[in-house]
């Protein structure tokens, strides 16, 4: 029975829209209690009315969240934050150690404690933060401007093109993603906007697989034959419709793939393919307090949490973006 | 069927509400009716007229969102209006049982049909395996499925729609149940196995002195098959009674409307002829589309050299005058909608000649057949996925003048607006988008999309088939005025003779991807040249009330005059 499905596809079009059993049926229904103007409209509202509904829609969407979203949100602003403006969080230096006061425990003075050459944890996790989510930042824009085009190019041009990329997609795909971002590290030399780079190209093959099913998908619906038929050349119809309509999961996606690519890089940063060493790094403090393990445990176990966190909080956002797509 | 039996069903003051988020929205408001054993009852209404809801709650199978407010539904005297899923279960297939619309997506695709045909027995200890697996054979016969060991072991793809059918049916009178409610059991099927399911299901009540409730849509198939009629709108029953006192003396405005509306049943006779047919003075230049020996091959993949292309068209001519409509009609896979592709030039026919407005569409290749596209416009079957979802009305209607010549911004809204009124649309619905409008408000938005580029040839595919009938009515009214205002010529796709009838001046009949008839609308109407062509106008429900049904008033009177004049 397809009833339950049906009614949760209905609720964003409005009150009064009763559920259906079928496609036909529920494809007549919807719009009679759709035609009322103040129906939400996903997406862009026209611009006259978009102050309006965009606060109403947000103030809707923040009261209806569950916690647990709230909860990620959180995480993501606080260490957006910290990217942002490390200053305001904390008055220590990450790069600068103070004689005397190595591997101390957490106190008042040092929140999380202070590492071998007596730097406050706290801060150098606070500092760290711009160098892992920029280079998230990258990774991703790298993988989703290059997936992207790769799938689109691949899903709308179809025969040999389409072979070609995809066969070379595939080869990607089978090799493990470390070792293609070590292999590429270590044809472009350590750094952290080469490890960026190299975790990026690693997720294009994930990218470009997704982006062409849903270009693939969405080529073959009527309204884009429609607009080939009214005349549309080839770009225009790729940019107007098969573009748009393809990229709700590719989105998804790509929060998704924030997540991991924080994972990557804090991984290269760990095993010494990243940033480096006095940069404050997430990676890198793990592996600079594993020396301390049995002594100063909090030195590798705050900053993996950290990670942790912000990589739930990615795959948390992550499912909520698909599942708001209609 | 006297009443004297106690009635299977008796419905009485029921009120369905769903909840949407904090609120409840009533949909159906105090209805009632019953259904005597041996009796069929139809449900008629447009959608949102509440007909299904009312159906599922009497198989409890409401959305989880859904609740009964107050009334009861009494199966064989006992209320069952509050009672658990579980509770239902025990009635479900066994008193009553359902006979689903969409028969392409109600099997399960990864069990075999016997195995889903013995699942009811099972569920309802009907016996051991082999008992089942007998029993299930004799069902599969019963429905009158050839060779049903075989078809208990195949799976649903192996089986065409209206065997499917057959098969759901099989499942809902497993059990002898007292009552079927068939939602909608034909919509998805062509006209000829329409009515051949619908005989059976006719058959079999006969045979069990079932009861069925026949929830449709379908004037026409309500008017053939029932004994009596629940008219309903947006919650409420408009009227009930008999089907032949309803239908020769309708008392709310509302059925009358309905009647009027329903091509099937409407009395309108067949359309006076749009040009003055001068057959003698024949010019080429008279017809907007001439296609001749069209021929269309696809290539079958499979392995080993000397396979065979499938032809899906053969040989397929006709030629349209200026400012008329041709029908193209025929049944799934008959080949139409390959024709009208080639017609609008998506894709080139494996042989012969379309000849539009003078323009060989054959031989266009690139940018000289984009430029053609202004000549010929098509418009969808269905308005739900033929408009882009992400694009408001304006930008959806304002596109194609965007492909062509440099129009000024101030020039396209223009010409949008101008469309727009055309059409019968406010300019509110412009800042909008698609899901925001109805069924019929999106396919006047696909028409003024076509209109907007001023083409000289529309292609219609199945155009009408997927709105409720008033707004088909609408629909087909304002095509006609266009057609008057503009001079269009039209091809129009349908499987819908009754809508052909209506709208169409010369027609084309497909099977198999061979033209078996062809000419002008009332010729092939009133004397089919083949078999197959009577037989989809003998398909045509709404046959059995002959006060309303103008084909037999004409096809009893006319053919005398016509033999006369020969």
């Amino acid at each position: 029975m397809t009833t339950t499905s049906s009614t949760a596809d209905l609720g964003a079009f409005g009150s009064s829209a009763p559920p259906a059993t079928h496609r036909y049926e529920r494809a007549l229904a919807v719009p009679a209690a759709a035609v009322v103007p103040t129906a939400p409209i996903p997406a862009a509202p026209p611009p006259r009315t978009r102050n309006g509904t965009w606060n109403r829609r947000f103030v809707q969407r923040a009261r209806s969240a569950p916690l647990s979203l709230w909860l990620a949100w959180g995480v993501v602003a606080l260490v957006a934050l910290w990217a942002l403006a490390p200053g305001l969080f904390t008055s220590h230096s990450a790069t600068v150690g103070v004689a005397g006061q190595q591997l101390q425990a957490p106190s008042a003075a040092h929140w999380l404690g202070t590492d071998a050459l007596g730097r406050d944890g706290y801060a150098r996790l606070v500092f760290g933060a711009v160098h892992s989510l920029s280079g998230a930042f990258l990774a991703v824009a790298v993988g989703l401007v290059l997936g992207t085009l790769l799938g689109l190019l691949a899903g709308s041009t179809g025969g040999w093109v389409e072979d070609v990329i995809m066969r070379i997609v595939d080869v990607l795909l089978s090799v493990p993603s470390l070792l293609l971002s070590l292999s590429i590290i270590i044809i472009l030399g350590f750094g952290t906007l080469n490890a960026a780079v190299a975790v990026g190209v690693a997720s294009v093959a994930g990218f470009a697989r997704l982006t062409r099913s849903e270009v693939v998908r969405v080529r073959r619906s009527d309204y884009v034959e429609a607009a080939f038929g009214s005349g549309g050349r080839f770009g225009a119809v790729l940019w107007r419709h098969v573009l748009p309509n393809s990229l709700t999961s590719v989105i998804a996606m790509a929060a998704l793939q924030f997540g991991s690519a924080i994972l990557s890089i804090s991984t290269l940063g760990f095993l010494g393919y990243g940033a480096p060493p006095p940069t404050p790094e997430w990676g890198l403090l793990i592996a600079e307090g594993r020396n301390y393990l049995s002594t100063a445990w909090w030195l590798t176990t705050v900053p993996g949490l950290v990670v942790v966190a912000v990589v739930l909080a990615a795959n948390r956002i992550s499912a909520a973006l698909t599942r708001g797509r209609a | 069927m006297t009443t004297a039996f106690l009635p299977v069903l008796e419905v009485e003051n029921l009120a369905i509400a769903y909840r949407d988020k904090d609120h409840e929205q009533r949909v159906v408001h105090g209805v009632s009716f019953s259904i005597a054993p041996g009796e069929v009852v139809a449900l008629v209404g447009e959608s949102g007229s509440g007909k299904t809801t009312t159906a599922q709650s009497i198989i409890g199978l409401l959305a989880d969102n859904g609740r009964v407010e107050y009334g009861a539904i009494r199966l064989n005297g006992t209320d069952i209006a509050g009672w658990s899923a579980d509770r239902f279960d025990t009635v479900r297939g066994r008193v009553v049982s359902l006979i689903p619309q969409d028969p392409t997506s109600s099997l399960n695709p990864v069990r075999t049909v016997g195995e889903q045909v013995g699942e009811i027995l099972k569920i309802h200890r009907y016996g051991d395996r082999k008992a089942i697996g007998q029993r299930v054979v004799e069902l599969l016969a019963k429905v009158g499925l050839s060779q049903p060991e075989l078809r208990a072991r195949q799976y649903a793809h192996e089986l065409s729609g209206g065997m499917k059918q057959r098969v759901l049916i099989a499942i809902a009178i497993a059990l002898q149940p007292a009552l079927i409610i068939a939602d909608e059991p034909t919509s998805a099927l062509d006209v000829t196995v329409q009515r051949r399911i619908l005989d059976l299901i006719d058959e079999l009540r006969s045979e069990f002195g079932t009861a069925v409730l026949l929830v449709t849509h379908d004037l026409g198939v309500a008017a053939d098959r029932a004994d009596r009629l629940v008219v309903l709108q947006g919650g409420r029953i408009q009227e009930q009674g008999d089907t032949a006192a309803v239908l020769r003396n309708p008392q709310s405005p509302y059925t009358r409307k309905l009647l009027a509306d329903a091509p099937s049943l409407s009395a309108a006779a067949f359309r006076p002829a749009r040009v003055a047919a001068n057959e003698a003075a024949e010019r080429p230049e008279d017809f907007a589309i001439v296609v001749e020996g069209l021929v269309h091959d696809f290539p079958v993949a499979g392995l080993g050299g000397d396979r065979q292309p499938f032809r899906a068209v053969d040989g397929v001519s006709f030629r349209v005058r200026r400012g008329t409509t041709h029908a193209i009609v025929g049944e799934s896979g008959s080949g139409k909608t390959t024709t009208i592709r080639d017609v609008v030039g998506f894709r080139q026919p494996t042989a012969g000649r379309i000849v539009i407005e003078g323009t060989d569409l054959t031989t266009l290749r690139g940018e000289a057949l984009r430029q053609f596209r202004r000549t010929v416009q098509l418009v969808y079957q269905n308005p739900f996925s033929s408009l882009d979802p992400r694009q408001t009305i304006f930008q959806i209607i304002e596109e194609p003048l965007r492909n062509f010549e440099p129009f000024d911004a101030a020039e396209r809204e223009r010409r949008v607006h101008d469309i727009l009124a055309r059409v019968g649309l406010p300019t509110t619905v412009l800042e909008r988008r698609p899901h925001a409008l109805s069924g019929g408000q999106r396919q006047r938005v696909a028409i003024a999309r076509a209109l907007v580029l001023q083409p000289r040839v529309l292609v219609l595919d199945e155009a009408v088939s997927a709105l409720d009938v008033t707004v088909q009515a609408q629909i087909l009214a304002l095509l006609d005025s266009l057609q008057r205002d503009l001079g269009l010529t039209y091809l129009f796709i349908s499987h819908d003779l009754a809508v052909v009838r209506q709208i169409a001046d010369t027609v084309s009949v497909l099977q198999g991807g061979r033209q078996v008839d062809a000419g002008r609308v009332e010729d092939v109407f009133l004397r089919p040249g083949s078999d197959y062509t009577r037989e989809l106008i003998d398909a045509i429900p709404g046959k059995k009330n002959h006060h309303h049904d103008a084909l037999d008033t004409l096809s009893r009177e006319t053919p005398g005059l016509l033999q006369q004049a020969a």
